[in-house]
């Protein structure tokens, strides 16, 4: 017992002893991100973009030195990600806190920002509502109504079907993207035949398929995670023989994100889905973002690297706005209203909501030159988050 | 008819993938009373072993198979001769902190080699798809898992009955001491039956690649499916062991297919049922 | 285990137990240097006392019970959840809510216990696992009570005796949480060495012989595993208290499988055990992780089986064998 005491002390004046050394001219950024667990690889992705961003642009910006601080939150954790945003303000003096891949974690972190009164960029996490938890928080990802409402109203009309059947798994943002995408759907005239929510933790997909199937709609629409589900989910509806080539496939584009293409085979083919980025968008700038990313991490970006890569040019240029002063209140003023080019296109930050409005892609995905891609055919340019415009009007 | 069957076969098919990943646990428990919550590392490191196999040497898919095996088991080999042996006689909950920490290692070392990003996996194009048979449309590598599996199920249980490492692996189960008396060298016959079945963890992980996906999180996502195989067949039972991975197979899909507002529950729900009924397992004895 | 050293009246024995050792009193008194030495870990301190009377409650029945538990979250989520409701819905006393949580926790593991009572062995380890992961998914369907996947929102907590507000540097936190383990800590450690105790360490050992000496085993296990459900209630409630977040991850398997971990660690039937595990698996993990946020787990496993190999039966289990062997030909 003594001896794990003394351990502990020791062991406890040494990382005391290491933030002490905080220099003048620096401003810290801490990112709390899942490294580790389930969702480590959007940790990751994540993770790189803020690191491109960085190696791209140097780390002085207004004559002050960024030095960012990473902590692992490890999973939907929030009381976790409380406490290391907590942590990272009282220990590591932090003035700016980022990253944020998962809602819960992100609405936990954003009363710290709202007590301490830090500037917070949520750089993933996609629920509406996240934005309102504190007045020093913007968000550089996207919300989910935003993608899927858009994408309801889309699949009504131009999409050319009005009998659809909707598949979302059963947690927070699974019913988020049902609720938004049967909103516009319904609204733009569509009827909703029938929906299932399957379980998060789902290994098999058959029996969701089958249900989908026995109904015979003109199409579906898909809701899922990032992982090996999407994949799962493909393989699933080809073995039904539910393929694009037979029955329209709609869905967010993690179902066709590109780690599930290259397990999916040629029956992807055909699948819509909407996103707000995709490595293949056309533009010089993306061009540049993707054969970066290529030399940094050897893999090309995805959303979520965009959404680190945009969080990191928000607080650069916030910063040079405010000449260095990272206090909260100066820089969520100097973030608001803020445009500029995206290797996803143009975006902006709402200068009354603080999210994100930027235009929605709408994709199918072709075979070009023998690889599966997400090729966008058509596009929502100045999307706002539908729902706190809603909010607004109530 | 016609979803009925469909739904069952389903059912049973992911059935036999939760089978192939889950016997060699039940083996080594019910043989040595060793908790070896590593054990869905060595299904990863198989899953690995196919992964690279095929996209970075591009192997057939086919010929993967007995490489993810071997490798498994001979990887068990290394950390039962290592560090397992030493812990036979210690209590389980040492037992459960040496293999959990042994899987946290598994997935830093696999993330640190593969990086976090989901593997991508294809089968050749024989294998995708389905086949119709009597008006029935089954998937081709469902179809392919079943009858692996049932090969597996097969040569163990012939092997076990008929053969005379069979026989010693039977008596070292039913009574250790017992065995060591009749001149059974119990601590080899272990080790064997223990590469033998983290090979079988292997050979499982590389087929399940297909159907849930690798990525370093593997080794604990499916700990708990192993689990309630092992659990409800009973230690130490292959036959257990394959009744039960059908059983849950078939609940799980079935369920989900009438009733998916209880999809998620189901399978903890036939779970405690069927241990409440019989808490040593459907065929287990102890 | 020798329960019988060198006193084998049990009253007698039971009575030295009680005595307070020196190194007990330096241990409570120096869970109180945070506030002078390290200010800045207070919050990471506070979590490291809600894990350590969650681990203190899985103590009682694996470490004095032999109930090996995989589904203890589910009771440390309900006290999150009771406590949590009820400051959503304008009762943000502390103290009273976290009574609350820890009622609702004894409730319904009364309710498990009874089921928990009758099982042995892999049975019971799987049963726990189920019934804990059953509770998870409930709370992700009544999403319309709990918010479900996005967490329990707005929660606020009234000051503790309408002082001492919750702050952004944790002393608060930290006090309130360190007060709450240490009153249980002694409740807990009475409780241990009562005859009460002392049968239940039998049912460990023999869970067949004990009725025979006229200790009913079931019901001494119902007994104590509602109390241990009512004291995991306490720490869920803790926690959803001073972070002002509930998740269902307070239900889920990485919970259950954490203070399980963290249990063997420290080393169990040891009242300690748990503390001290929690003190070492969340300052290595503290440390770990701000080195290398990505591979921390690998350096987490290696401490596992390293402590394993070289101090079996955890780390207080090993100590105390190292400390009879220096002091040589001890008991």
């Amino acid at each position: 017992m003594r001896k794990t005491l003394i351990g502990l002390a020791a062991l406890a004046a040494a990382a005391l002893a290491a933030p002490a050394a905080n220099a003048q001219g620096t401003i810290k950024i801490g990112v709390i991100l899942p490294y580790s667990g389930q969702f480590a690889d959007t940790g990751i992705q994540l993770d790189n973009g803020i690191k491109l961003y960085m190696k791209e642009h140097g780390d002085m910006v207004a004559g002050k030195k960024i030095e960012i601080i990473r902590k692992d939150v490890g999973g939907i954790a929030p009381d976790v990600a409380k406490r290391l945003a907590q942590e990272l303000i009282v220990r590591d003096k932090v003035d700016i806190l980022a990253g944020f891949a998962l809602t819960p974690n992100a609405l936990a972190a954003g009363d710290v920002s709202a007590e301490a009164k830090k500037f917070m960029v949520v750089m993933n996490a996609a629920t509406s509502i996240i934005t309102t938890k504190s007045p020093y928080m913007a968000r550089t990802s996207l919300t989910t109504p935003q993608l899927n409402e858009t994408f309801g109203a889309w699949a009504a009309t131009k999409g050319g079907v009005k009998k659809l059947y909707t598949m979302v798994s059963d947690f927070g943002p699974g019913h988020d993207a049902e609720q938004a995408f049967q909103r516009g759907f319904k609204d733009a005239g569509g009827e909703i035949v029938g929906s299932v929510r399957f379980p998060v933790a789902n290994p098999d997909f058959s029996a969701f398929v089958q249900r989908a199937k026995d109904l015979n709609p003109e199409g579906i629409y898909v809701w899922i995670p990032g992982g090996a589900q999407p994949a799962a989910i493909q393989k699933a509806l080809a073995e039904r023989g539910m393929d694009s080539s037979k029955i329209k496939i709609f869905g967010q584009g993690e179902l066709t994100i590109e780690d599930a293409l290259k397990s999916t085979g040629d029956t992807a083919v055909g699948t819509i889905t909407v996103f707000h980025y995709d490595p293949n968008h056309d533009s010089a700038l993306n061009r540049a973002f993707v054969k970066g990313m290529n030399e940094m991490a050897n893999r090309n970006p995805d959303i979520f690297s965009v959404g680190g890569y945009d969080g990191m040019h928000l607080i650069y240029e916030a910063l040079k706005k405010t000449n260095g002063n990272a206090d909260g209140e100066a820089l969520i003023t100097a973030a608001k209203g803020m445009k500029w080019e995206s290797p996803r296109g143009p975006v902006a930050i709402d200068p009354e909501t603080r999210d994100i409005i930027q235009t929605v892609y709408i994709r199918r995905v072709e075979k070009v030159d023998g690889n599966l891609v997400n090729v966008e055919f058509d596009k929502v340019e100045n999307v706002k988050d539908p729902v706190k415009a809603r909010m607004k009007t109530n | 008819m016609g979803p009925v069957i469909g739904v069952l076969f389903d059912g049973f098919a992911y059935g036999m993938l939760l089978f192939l990943l889950s016997v060699g646990l039940s083996v080594t428990l019910g043989m040595m009373n060793f908790v070896n919550l590593a054990h869905c590392a060595f299904a990863m490191l198989g899953g690995y072993v196919t992964v690279t196999l095929i996209n970075t040497y591009q192997w057939p898919f086919l010929a993967t198979l007995p490489v993810a095996f071997l490798a498994a088991g001979a990887a068990s080999v290394l950390f039962e001769r290592v560090l397992y042996r030493r812990l036979y006689g210690a209590s389980d909950l040492d037992q459960v902190l040496l293999t959990i920490g042994l899987a946290f290692v598994a997935v830093a070392v696999a993330a640190y080699v593969y990086g976090t990003v989901q593997q991508p996996v294809r089968v050749p194009a024989y294998l995708r798809g389905s086949v119709t048979v009597a008006g029935l449309t089954l998937g081709t590598y469902r179809l392919f898992l079943v009858t692996v599996a049932l090969a597996v199920t097969l040569v163990l249980v012939l092997a076990l009955e008929y053969t005379r490492f069979g026989a010693q692996v039977r008596a070292a189960v039913d009574n250790q001491r017992m065995a060591r008396g009749l001149g059974i060298n119990v601590g080899l016959v272990f080790a064997i039956t223990f590469a033998l079945g983290s090979g079988l963890a292997g050979l499982g992980g590389a087929l399940a690649i297909e159907i849930v996906g690798l990525d370093p999180s593997f080794a604990f996502t499916y700990l708990i499916y192993v689990l309630i195989v092992v659990s409800v067949g009973g230690l130490g039972s292959i036959g257990g062991s394959f009744a039960a991975a059908a059983l849950i197979g078939i609940s799980d899909v079935a369920g989900k297919y009438y009733a998916p507002q209880l999809g998620a529950f189901l399978i903890y729900l036939v779970m405690i049922v069927l241990l409440m009924w019989r808490p040593v397992g459907l065929f287990g004895r102890r | 285990m020798s329960i019988v050293g060198a006193v084998t009246e049990p009253h007698a024995y039971l009575r030295s137990q009680t005595r307070w050792r020196p190194v007990e009193l330096a241990f409570w008194l120096a869970t109180l240097l945070p506030y002078v030495l390290f200010p800045d870990y207070l919050v990471l301190a506070s979590a490291i006392a809600i894990t350590a009377l969650f681990a203190l409650s899985l103590d009682l029945i694996l470490g004095y019970a032999g109930i090996v538990s995989l589904g203890h979250a589910a009771f440390f989520g309900l006290g999150a959840y009771t406590a949590g409701l009820a400051a959503k819905h304008g009762w943000g006393e502390p103290i009273s809510g976290l009574a609350l949580g820890g009622l609702v926790a004894g409730i319904v593991g009364y309710g498990a216990s009874l089921i928990v009572a009758r099982f042995r062995h892999l049975a019971l380890i799987m049963i726990t696992l189920g019934m804990g992961l059953l509770l998870e998914q409930a709370a992700n369907s009544a999403s319309w009570l709990t918010g479900g996947a996005d967490g329990l929102q707005g929660v606020k907590m009234w000051p503790i005796f309408d002082v001492f507000r919750f702050d952004l540097y944790g002393k608060t936190a930290y006090g309130y949480s360190l007060g709450v383990l240490f009153i249980v800590f002694l409740v807990a450690r009475r409780l241990i060495n009562s005859p009460f105790g002392l049968s239940l360490r039998g049912i460990r050992e023999n869970a067949l012989r004990m009725p025979a000496l006229g200790a009913p085993s079931r019901a001494h296990i119902r007994k104590i595993y509602t109390i241990a459900a009512v004291i995991a209630g306490f720490a869920g409630a803790l926690l959803a208290q001073t972070t002002e977040t509930v998740s269902l991850e307070a239900f889920g398997f990485q919970r259950s499988a954490d203070v399980l971990v963290i249990l063997i660690l420290g080393g169990t039937g040891r009242l300690y055990g748990g503390l001290v595990g929690a003190i070492i698996f969340m300052v290595a993990r503290d440390q770990f992780s701000g080195n290398t946020p990505q591979f921390w787990y690998f350096w987490i496993g290696i401490l596992l089986v390293a402590v394993v190999m070289f101090l079996p039966n955890g780390v207080l289990g090993g100590l105390a064998r190292l400390g009879a062997l220096l002091r040589g030909r001890a008991p």
